[in-house]
Order: C-alpha cells, then sequence, then structure tokens
C-alpha cells in the first residue's frame, strides 16, 4: 500500500464506523488485526483486500477504498469470520453494511452482483415471493450475461422445476415493508438497462 | 400442536424435491404440520445487503403469521432458516427496530416460539425413534453429511449444533443404515447466491467440496439447504461425479417410500444409478 495521509481523515473516520455499526456491522472499531478472519475465509483465495484490512479501512474511515473494495460483494455471508472473532467483530454484518452503504451511495462496482440483489428484491416487491425462472431471465438482461447455464434452465424446465410467477395475497403488505427502505423504494424500480424497468406497478401501491 | 410449515421460495421452484421428500417424511412420521397461509418471501439471499430494516422485517412478516397461529414456525430450508431466527432475535433484542417492523406489519410479536429447521424437528422426534421407523436399511451407503453455513452459523441465532463441530445430521442419518464418513469440509461455504453472479468461484468452492467427500471415501454428500444442494448438484467438475441428497430424501428411502414420491428423479447428478447399483431404488 502507498504512503496514507491520515490526517486527510480526520474527523471522518468516528462517523463512517458509526454508520457501519448502525447498518448491522457490530464492534467494527474493535477489531485488533489478528487476520483470523481472513485466514479462515474460504473466499479469501479470491479477494485481493482481506477481510481484516477492509475492517482497517472502515477504522480509519477510508470509505471510497472499502466501499469501492470488490471484497465486500466476493463475501458470501457465510459467518465463519463472525463465528471466529477473538474480539465479538460482527465481520461478515460489516461486509453486508458495506453493500446496503455502497448501493445507497451509488457506488458502481461488481456490477453482476448488485444487479443480482437489485433484480432479487424488485421480484418480492413486484410478487411477495421469488419466482427463481423470473429470477434468473432478469438477472440475465440486467448483467448481460445471456448464455450462461442454458442447459441446466433447459434440464430444470423439463423437470418441472421453473414455474411462472404467482402473487401472493397479502403482496400489498410486503410492498409497504419496502417504504422503510433507504429512498422510499425509489431504489428497487432501478433503470438496469436502457428501457429496461423492473418493477411495473406504482411505487408504494 | 404441530408445526406451521414455511417451505420458501426455493422449495416452491427449484428444489421441489426437498418440499416433497420433507412433507413425505413428516407424514410418515405423523408429524403434524400446516402450510403457513399466504407466507412470504424471507429475503434471503439480498435483502440483508441492501437494506438493513428489510431484512428483518421481511421475515417479520411470516413469524407474525406463524404467532397468530399459535404454533411454531418450521422450514426445511437453511436460508430461510436463518433469516427466520435472524429476526426472531432482532425483534427480541432491539426494541426500537421492533416497533417500527411491527407497526408497519400492524401486529404484535412475542417470540414465544423460536423458528426451528426440519433437521430440529426430526431431532426433536428422536433419533433413536426415526431408526425404529426404518423399513429398508441403507447398508454400505457411504455418506458425506455437510451441513454448509446457515444452520450453524452466525451462533448468536443459529443454534442447530456446535458451530465448528457439529454431529446432529450424521447421528440423523446413520439411523438409516448408512454410515458417515469423517471429513473435514462438513461446515465449509458453498459459495451461496454467488452461483449466479461469480459462477467460477462458485464452481471452484464446489469441486474442493465434492473433492474432498470423495477422498474420505463417500460415495454420497447429504445437505439441508437448498442453495447447497444446488450449487454441489450443478457445479461440481471434479473427476468423479456425486449425487448429492437432501437429508429427508435419504430419510424417505429408508422409511420405504417411492423414490419418485420422494422427487429422487430431478437432481442433476443422477440420484437414481448409486441407488440402483446398491438394489436401494
Amino acid at each position: 500500500m502507498n504512503h496514507l495521509n491520515l490526517s486527510r481523515y480526520e474527523g471522518e473516520w468516528l462517523s463512517f464506523a458509526q454508520t457501519v455499526e448502525a447498518e448491522g456491522g457490530k464492534k467494527v472499531l474493535s477489531c485488533y488485526q489478528c487476520g483470523k478472519c481472513s485466514a479462515g475465509c474460504p473466499l479469501s483465495f479470491a479477494m485481493e483486500q482481506q477481510p481484516h484490512q477492509v475492517m482497517r479501512m472502515v477504522q480509519l474511515g477510508l470509505s471510497d477504498r472499502a466501499l469501492q473494495s470488490p471484497t465486500i460483494w466476493r463475501c458470501a455471508g457465510c459467518f465463519t469470520c463472525t463465528t471466529r472473532c477473538p474480539r465479538g467483530v460482527d465481520i461478515a454484518g460489516v461486509m453486508s453494511a458495506l453493500r446496503v452503504i455502497a448501493l445507497a451511495r451509488n457506488v458502481r462496482t461488481s456490477r453482476r452482483a448488485q444487479a443480482f440483489h437489485k433484480v432479487f428484491l424488485s421480484l418480492i416487491k413486484r410478487y411477495g415471493r421469488i419466482n427463481e425462472f423470473e429470477l434468473v431471465v432478469r438477472y440475465k438482461l440486467a448483467s448481460m450475461n445471456l448464455f450462461q447455464d442454458l442447459d441446466l434452465g433447459l434440464r430444470m424446465f423439463m423437470q418441472g422445476k421453473l414455474k411462472p410467477p404467482r402473487g401472493i395475497a397479502g403482496v400489498r403488505q410486503v410492498r409497504a415493508l419496502f417504504r422503510h427502505e433507504k429512498g422510499g423504494g425509489k431504489r428497487s424500480g432501478l433503470r438496469l438497462l436502457p428501457g429496461l424497468q423492473l418493477t411495473r406497478h406504482r411505487e408504494g401501491v | 400442536m404441530g408445526y406451521a410449515y414455511y417451505p420458501g421460495c426455493s422449495l416452491h421452484g427449484t428444489a421441489k424435491e426437498y418440499d416433497m421428500s420433507s412433507r413425505a417424511c413428516l407424514d410418515f412420521l405423523g408429524i403434524q404440520y400446516r402450510e403457513l397461509p399466504d407466507w412470504s418471501c424471507c429475503g434471503a439471499s439480498s435483502a440483508h445487503s441492501v437494506d438493513h430494516t428489510l431484512a428483518v422485517s421481511l421475515p417479520a412478516r411470516n413469524l407474525t403469521l406463524a404467532e397468530q397461529m399459535n404454533l411454531p414456525l418450521m422450514t426445511p430450508c437453511a436460508a430461510c432458516y436463518s433469516r427466520l431466527r435472524g429476526a426472531h432475535h432482532a425483534l427480541r433484542s432491539d426494541p426500537g427496530l421492533a416497533k417500527k417492523v411491527l407497526t408497519v406489519l400492524g401486529s404484535e410479536y412475542k417470540g414465544r416460539y423460536e423458528p426451528l429447521s426440519i433437521l430440529d424437528v426430526l431431532y426433536q422426534y428422536g433419533p433413536e425413534a426415526v431408526g425404529e421407523k426404518v423399513t429398508k436399511k441403507l447398508k454400505e451407503l457411504r455418506v458425506a453429511c455437510y451441513y454448509g453455513c446457515l444452520l450453524l452459523r452466525p451462533p448468536d441465532y443459529a443454534k442447530f449444533d456446535d458451530p465448528e463441530n457439529p454431529g446432529k445430521m450424521e447421528r440423523l442419518v446413520e439411523t438409516t443404515g448408512a454410515s458417515a464418513v469423517d471429513w473435514p469440509h462438513r461446515t465449509e461455504c458453498c459459495g451461496a447466491s454467488l452461483s449466479l453472479s461469480d459462477t467460477k468461484l462458485v464452481v471452484s468452492l464446489a469441486t474442493s467440496i465434492v473433492d474432498m467427500a470423495v477422498r474420505h471415501g463417500a460415495e454420497c454428500i447429504v445437505t439441508a439447504c437448498p442453495m447447497c444442494q444446488a450449487n454441489l448438484d450443478m457445479r461440481q467438475r471434479g473427476r468423479t461425479k456425486l449425487p448429492v441428497y437432501y437429508v429427508t430424501e435419504l430419510l424417505g428411502l429408508a422409511f420405504g417410500l417411492e423414490p419418485k414420491r420422494l422427487g429422487l428423479t430431478t437432481h442433476m447428478v443422477n440420484a437414481i444409478s448409486l441407488l440402483r447399483a446398491k438394489q436401494l431404488a
């Protein structure tokens, strides 16, 4: 890592860590850099910045680096780190919190992972449940990853595993839950491709 | 008594064999259950990556529905289990969040019953009692029990078994007469929902888990999570391919139920040929 002038971040560091804690990143300030999380992480081999390094970024208030790190989208949420942390830091929770903040601040990294989560939630909002068939189709359109797994999809279709979507009776109640989402739920109606609007129903119906 | 049964979205789609075999086992053992009426998605795999409140409020709707039935909520899906337990925990420990969520839902939540996994229910029924119902011993079948993540972690609220060295699934599986192999990747991560957005990564995780099971003499893997099953079944690329069963499929088979009724014909890696070779199907 290059030299870093920490005085630039004075004042911001505490507030960023507090934002992360408020979004569920429990006790991030307690991390003492032992590296146990990175040692046990099943995905660390695919991470340029290791989990303990991301914890340090949060502690130092290096919000840009933390939010732009592909590590936060590589985390599969297996909670091995959280389970083992000797300081009680919820490392996986910090990763989720950083994803939440990155999406809210429109930090465009790991576009495929972001597209997946947006499509996923837009379907819950539309039907109250996930229809995996529509999830895959919409994800493919949003990520332009059109041709992957067509063979698997065909087999699943033949096995009767891919069904047309059906909404639940209480879908309005489910939609009401989205009103608490930051930005009043506007985010789920994101345009992922020009001309492709994910949710067609009126927001907040 | 009995349980409110929460299948979750996967069990109505790609994991329909888990739904079929779960219901078949519960029926066979005489465990009472009713599907939670008008249940909604628990938010796994995405809500907790997009909004902290939504991660609690989506499962909370189902918790309050079950409480209105005055029944404990039970789900076969490990991901739903995790979200439901997490929300139950949050509603009971964070009054501010609870108030916010429950106001929108217009209901109360006392949290009398903890949400359970179907494995909890089977384990409470008792491995010995399950064993007494076995009519077809799955002798000489060497099984690798794969717990994955969400039944065990985080241990704050996922309390199925010891997070580092679990053993309950082995005890259940061994009641069928199968032998559970000792192997190290039982609680590794399969990559979960990265399967679509980061497929290569999941291929490497799934392949290393299956290869480890092969190296320890397993002929098949058994799991209790639709995401683990799908990832291991679809994404393994090793030289030896192993079928990946749901724990309820193997139990159902040992109860003498028809393989077709258990959904065994709808796997990616052929799940029947190993059983035929052992004269178990």
